[in-house]
């Protein structure tokens, strides 16, 4: 938006350039040839590994990276951001061993069983959806029905009421995607977030309920109840984390299905390949690319990291990489041996991701049940989020 | 035979469980702990080899008896 084309991603890389946003895949392959770790001078100075190798030691490496902010953007944390090791957003900002504690807390919410109690709720809004679309011919997968989908499973686990999804979206878009605004204007766009939160928090001190908010009001580390800037913190997470992600990959996989017809016939006249099918979309279009900063000044892989440098934690390359993966550029649904990285390495796995795979697996069986023949049919009608987090916004099908 | 998984490495990706419910369970976190000994069956040493080689964290493994 604000931002120079890119001339040269080994040199000069943008994630927010067109070109990225479009298609990153050939930029991946083409760096994974000639760096391997490219490195950019926008942002104040980014570096981007692109071989399964380099993301895997980075992060398993927290003594040279830190997860304070994991959303490259303009600025930096400023002496009176949060510091380590709570981060602005716990745990996913946190640094051992903090982060072990604040994670620990959270993990029974999203744990098999826990979301295993969710599905029902989820396949109910995933029809009532596909209901609303009425007999057509024509939908948006992404606009219709993919982003309803996290939006409301999220607003249920947390307890906000399920008309504020608009508001929701409005607030993960400023997060994940306002990341080339000029830090004080994008640190003055999260200022409604912060008093929908508060009017959420006091909402449910009044009327404390059986919900993920109400939880986190009472939890106890070490027999304290956790700081209010904690209990925010993992609100914001959980929206930002929750939303868009399964958003992008329900989107990118419908949108798969939608152009490779073999695939999508097969997936409808066998249904046992949805387990690989699902690892392998999220393989293959892996949503979220993580980032660390520098610590102090360091050499990695003869290149002179220096301290607060960002580092793009590439899962979606690392996921690519021909030397983890046969046939690593392929989409095979029936994919058996599929090591893949889409939900992180290390001990910030994502906390969301057996939620997901629920969501994704229940969105794709609900979708493929009432349309099982659907078609892209302008390629240039579908368009793809900007930023760390990847999926299509837009992508109008003909159905039926 | 016996599958094992070595706790310091386990994620909680839960892809073992998911593909060897037969030899793998969750735990409250939702990491992947083996059912009984882990011993293998004949039957199941297709799913066990799965389970070893789609851990993201290398952290299931195949012990010879």
């Amino acid at each position: 938006m604000s931002h120079l084309p890119v001339a040269d991603f080994a040199t000069d890389f943008d994630h927010t350039d067109p070109a990225w946003v479009n298609d990153p895949y050939p930029i991946y392959e083409d760096l994974r040839e000639r760096c391997p770790v490219a490195h950019s001078d926008r942002y104040g100075g980014a570096w981007l590994p692109v071989r399964h190798e380099d993301v895997a030691a980075i992060a398993n490496d927290h003594e040279h990276f830190t997860s304070r902010t994991v959303v490259v953007n303009e600025g930096r944390p400023g002496p009176d951001a949060p510091p380590a090791p709570i981060g602005v957003a716990p745990p996913i900002t946190s640094d051992p061993p903090f982060h072990q504690l604040a994670r620990r807390l959270l993990l029974p919410a999203f744990s098999p069983k826990a979301v295993g109690e969710l599905e029902g709720f989820t396949r109910q809004l995933c029809n009532q959806l596909l209901d609303g679309l009425g007999d057509t011919d024509r939908l948006d997968a992404a606009v219709d029905y993919a982003q309803h989908i996290p939006v409301g499973v999220i607003a249920k686990m947390l307890g906000f009421p399920p008309e504020d999804g608009d508001l929701f979206r409005e607030f993960v878009h400023i997060i994940l995607e306002g990341v080339d605004l000029p830090f004080p204007e994008r640190v003055a766009s999260f200022e409604p977030l912060g008093e929908y939160f508060e009017a959420q928090v006091l909402d449910h001190q009044a009327h404390p309920r059986d919900d993920l908010t109400s939880f986190l009001l009472d939890v106890e580390i070490n027999g304290q109840h956790l700081e209010m800037r904690h209990v925010f913190g993992t609100m914001v997470l959980i929206l930002a984390a929750g939303i868009d992600t399964t958003w992008s990959a329900i989107g990118a996989s419908i949108w798969h299905l939608a152009r490779i017809e073999a695939d999508r016939k097969r997936l409808v006249a066998e249904p046992e390949l949805m387990a690989t099918a699902i690892e392998e979309f999220l393989r293959a279009y892996a949503p979220v690319t993580m980032a660390r900063l520098v610590k102090e000044d360091f050499e990695f892989q003869g290149q002179p990291m220096r301290k607060d440098d960002w580092v793009l934690l590439s899962f979606p390359a690392a996921n690519r990489d021909p030397a983890v993966f046969e046939r690593a550029d392929e989409v095979v649904i029936d994919r058996e041996v599929n090591r893949h990285a889409a939900f992180g390495l290390g001990v910030h796995r994502c906390v969301g991701s057996n939620l997901a795979r629920m969501e994704l697996r229940v969105a794709l069986e609900c979708f493929l049940e009432r349309y099982p023949e659907f078609c892209v049919t302008d390629e240039s009608a579908v368009t793809w989020s900007r930023g760390q987090v990847r999926g299509p916004r837009t992508l109008p099908l003909k159905v039926g | 035979m016996r599958v094992t998984i070595d706790d310091s490495r386990c994620q909680g990706h839960g892809r073992c469980f998911s593909i060897a419910p037969e030899l793998f369970e969750s735990d409250e976190l939702g990491n992947g702990v083996v059912i009984g000994g882990g011993t293998v069956g004949p039957y199941q040493e297709h799913h066990a080899g799965l389970a070893v080689a789609n851990c993201p964290e290398r952290a299931v493994s195949i012990e010879e008896a």
